[in-house]
């Protein structure tokens, strides 16, 4: 049986590094996101 | 590893390897014109300070950071739509969309998405009228100037201003939820600053607006017309900037500094007014130019600071 071929391809060195500060700098964003949407509704509900 | 599936290869390019995005953060970062930013939120915050009435502090923080976000988003809609004029200008050529670093599909999903995302959260922080009036200063910017008057009409920056004078009057809607006076002369602050400002800017760059068709005032009606025009809009624009202390909502250092910061204006715009027709080196419209920066800051910081400090006075004498 042959082997199957791997027809996925490499990401040069750029394209891994600025897609991993990429996904870095979402993750911030969506955790400042949280973050953010707890203080306000908990200064609206406060108040 | 960092392994993609040849599925995500372009349809009729089997072999060839996929484009892969090298954007960073830094490049979305750029389509949000942050130097623009900065004077957004300074606005925003003054109009807000200047306001009658208190904003719990954490709300206003969050109030200013859905109107900086706003004003970005409508920059990063701006960078989108220009990017065909921004690749052949010298001052915007290396924009992160023009210069290959941003997909301008990327750009377009990231200007709407955060147009959306601030308009919401001001809307939740503030208060509704305050997400409103955001929502139509991204619209009038990105569709009505960026899409409308700037290729079609040499007063495209006198009508597109409005856009970066609602910034106060925003922060003022955020803080009472309505419009007044005082509101709108810190709008007519910035309105009328623009076209002395912008028209400086294209005296100097009239060649490269001229070569890919943007009807700048210098290229349509020529650089007397135009220095004539700079001129009487500073005249307009002077007594304005000092209505705020005639009118009780700024102190008398905001009337002293506005009134030395406006004569200085006007001086050099008399300067541009008085250059010589197809003078190479522009150097009074280049001067114009940055002292009209230093002006609107100048303006804007001493009213803040000195509300301020006259809030906090008053805080300690009660």
């Amino acid at each position: 049986m042959a082997e199957e071929k791997d027809e996925r391809i490499r990401l040069t060195p750029e394209e891994e590094r600025a897609r991993r500060k990429r996904s870095i700098a979402i993750a911030v964003t969506l955790i400042a996101l949280v973050i953010l949407f707890y203080v306000v509704s908990l200064v609206k509900i406060g108040s | 590893m960092s392994l993609i599936e040849t599925s995500m290869i372009e349809p009729g390019s089997v072999s060839a390897k996929p484009r892969v995005s090298l954007s960073e953060p830094k490049d979305f970062l750029a389509l949000l014109k942050p130097r623009v930013m900065s004077l957004v939120v300074l606005t925003a915050v003054t109009g807000m300070v200047a306001a009658p009435g208190t904003m719990n502090p954490v709300l206003a923080i969050v109030s200013i950071l859905a109107i900086a976000v706003g004003a970005g988003a409508s920059g990063a809609l701006n960078m989108w739509y220009d990017a065909d004029i921004d690749a052949r200008m010298s001052r915007t050529k290396l924009r992160p969309v023009p210069s290959g670093r941003v997909e301008p599909d990327a750009a377009l999903a990231f200007g709407l998405g955060l147009s959306i995302f601030s308009v919401m959260v001001l809307g939740l922080a503030a208060n509704w009228f305050a997400a409103a009036f955001l929502a139509f200063t991204i619209f009038f910017y990105a569709v009505i100037y960026t899409m409308g008057l700037k290729r079609s009409t040499p007063q495209n920056i006198v009508i597109g201003g409005a856009a970066g004078a609602f910034p106060p009057m925003i922060g003022w809607a955020a803080v009472t939820g309505d419009m007044s006076l005082a509101g709108f002369v810190l709008f007519m602050i910035i309105f009328l600053w623009t076209p002395p400002h912008f028209w400086a800017l294209a005296l100097f760059k009239m060649k490269e607006y001229g070569s890919v068709g943007v009807p700048m005032l210098p290229n349509v009606a020529g650089e007397a017309s135009t220095r004539r025009q700079i001129f009487a809009y500073s005249l307009i624009l002077v007594p304005v900037g000092v209505a705020p202390f005639f009118l009780g909502f700024a102190g008398p250092v905001y009337g002293v500094v506005a009134a030395l910061m406006g004569a200085n204006f006007l001086r050099h715009a008399y300067a541009v007014l008085k250059m010589a027709d197809g003078d190479e080196k522009m150097i009074p419209a280049k001067r114009l130019f940055g002292f009209s920066i230093l002006y609107l800051f100048g303006l804007f910081i001493t009213l803040l600071g000195e509300t301020v400090v006259i809030r906090l006075l008053a805080g300690g004498a009660a």
